[in-house]
């Protein structure tokens, strides 16, 4: 399923993050592989955003690396042409929805010009909107905005995609349809890294799980096991629903 | 001295019948500043942008420059300028003393920094907004200056506007480098200022009403397309 060369697995080495004398991650050392849909868990304030953007490589660590098992094959400028990220409050830029996303391509670079307004148009459809396709992308409703900035990350056929609370106030109708589109990129052979703080949603789309605490990985578990059996107190607790601190 | 009435009604028949050399004074004064707004944008709209977005050494500087020169006194900026082309100047052996062309060169000078330094304040506050996405997508901030200007076009607008505004509206600058030369140089503005003090009242009244007309028209048609613009993109 996952034939075409990739940049994963990602290798996480002690990787720390401190400002201001507060270390907000704290030495986490992890390797995430391409096969299953990662999402990471832990209370609000554990860092789960953060370690998205340093994965990413928009944060770099105070201490310790992130590296890409593919960096050498690709080098490393490319190694950031192959992820992109949705974030939780999309950033759409004031022209229409389809150029947004062949603006996205021409960055990329990796289209002729000719090409990037079918792909963008298959984006589009893919999640829904192809009717909107010449309207500002500003005017569409925070559920179609959110859909449009994930079909602009799909059309970039990225190794990876991370998503940052994707669906952080949207009505569950939107909601259903952004979670649709991100198994149908995931079966396209995008690997899926995300945040939620919806645990419903994590145990829909969830195959393993990461799970901070006050900056610290403390699981990395597959989900039916971290739901069904956790380790730690932190992750039993927040799993009831407990305050965890 | 003639009476205000006397005058206003002077001013008005030479508005509505199209008093030749009322006319030609307006066109210049309109070719002058919207020549000299036109070539300030090319400069000050990338010159604010990259001034947001791109570090390099002298930064702070150049900033702090900029954002005083939006004070500039106009007839500082002319006597700038009046030095450079006069004969014994740099740019002397052009000839273009007392020319149209020195005008809006004068006038460029001084709207550049208006335009520069509320470009850099508009495209500050959307590269804020924008950073993480256009970062993320791959554009490094030179490559964002482009976009960003694009995205704040409706800001920008207005930023070209108080431009426009300051170019029509001085009187300093042209004057020392133009000259008021009946027929070649003569300005609204400049026409005001030596018409008033010679002592012809309808000319310079007339001109002051086509003046505010022009001004108010402007700002008008600047507020209707950005409050167009908004609807239309968000």
């Amino acid at each position: 399923m996952h034939a075409r060369a990739t940049i994963l697995p990602l290798s996480l080495d002690r990787v720390t993050y401190a400002r201001g004398g507060e270390t907000l991650i704290d030495g986490i050392s992890v390797t995430i592989g391409s096969s299953s849909r990662t999402v990471v868990l832990g209370p609000n304030g554990a860092g789960k955003s953060l370690l998205l953007r340093l994965c990413h490589g928009l944060v770099a660590p105070t201490d310790g690396a992130v590296r890409w098992a593919g960096a050498d094959a690709f080098g490393r400028r490319d190694t950031a042409g192959r992820q992109a990220m949705v974030f939780q409050r999309p950033v759409l830029l004031r022209r229409s929805a389809l150029a947004n996303i062949t603006y996205a391509l021409a960055l990329q670079g990796r289209l002729e010009r000719g090409e990037r307004d079918a792909r963008a148009r298959e984006a589009l459809a893919s999640v829904g909107l192809a009717h909107v396709a010449e309207r500002p992308a500003r005017v569409l409703s925070g559920g179609e905005q959110q859909r449009l900035a994930i079909a602009r990350a799909a059309a970039l056929e990225p190794d990876v995609l991370f998503l940052d609370e994707p669906t952080a106030s949207l009505d569950p109708g939107a909601s259903r349809a952004i979670e649709d589109a991100i198994r149908a990129i995931d079966a396209a052979g995008t690997k899926i890294i995300m945040t939620t703080h919806d645990l419903g949603q994590a145990r829909r789309l969830a195959e393993e799980v990461l799970f901070l605490c006050r900056g610290r990985l403390m699981e990395h578990t597959p989900a039916g096991e971290f739901f069904e059996h956790p380790r730690t107190p932190q992750a039993a607790a927040f799993l009831r629903g407990d305050l965890v601190a | 001295m003639q009476g205000l009435d006397e005058a206003l009604a002077a001013a008005w028949r030479l508005i509505v019948t199209g008093d030749t050399a009322l006319v030609e004074i307006v066109a210049l004064s309109l070719k002058v500043s919207l020549t000299a707004v036109f070539c300030a944008a090319v400069v000050g709209l990338p010159l604010g942008a990259v001034l947001a977005l791109v570090r390099f050494p002298g930064r702070g500087p150049v900033i702090v420059v900029i954002d005083a020169l939006m004070g500039l006194p106009p007839v500082v900026a002319g006597l700038f300028v009046y030095l450079l082309l006069s004969r014994a100047g740099p740019l002397g052996p052009y000839g273009l003393l007392f020319t149209p062309t020195a005008m809006v060169i004068a006038q460029t000078l001084l709207v550049i920094p208006i335009i520069a330094a509320l470009t850099r304040q508009v495209v500050t506050d959307l590269w804020a907004e924008y950073c993480e996405q256009l970062t993320s997508l791959g554009a490094g901030r030179l490559r964002a200056v482009p976009t960003l200007l694009w995205d704040a076009r409706s800001s920008l607008v207005t930023a070209i506007l108080a431009g426009l505004g300051r170019a029509m509206a001085e009187v300093g600058a042209i004057l020392v480098v133009g000259g008021n030369i009946d027929g070649v140089t003569r300005t609204m503005t400049t026409a005001i200022a030596l018409e008033t003090s010679k002592g012809d009242l309808p000319l310079a009244l007339g001109l002051g009403i086509v003046l505010l007309v022009i001004v108010l028209a402007i700002n008008a048609a600047a507020h209707m397309l950005g409050a167009t613009a908004r609807r239309a993109a968000g």
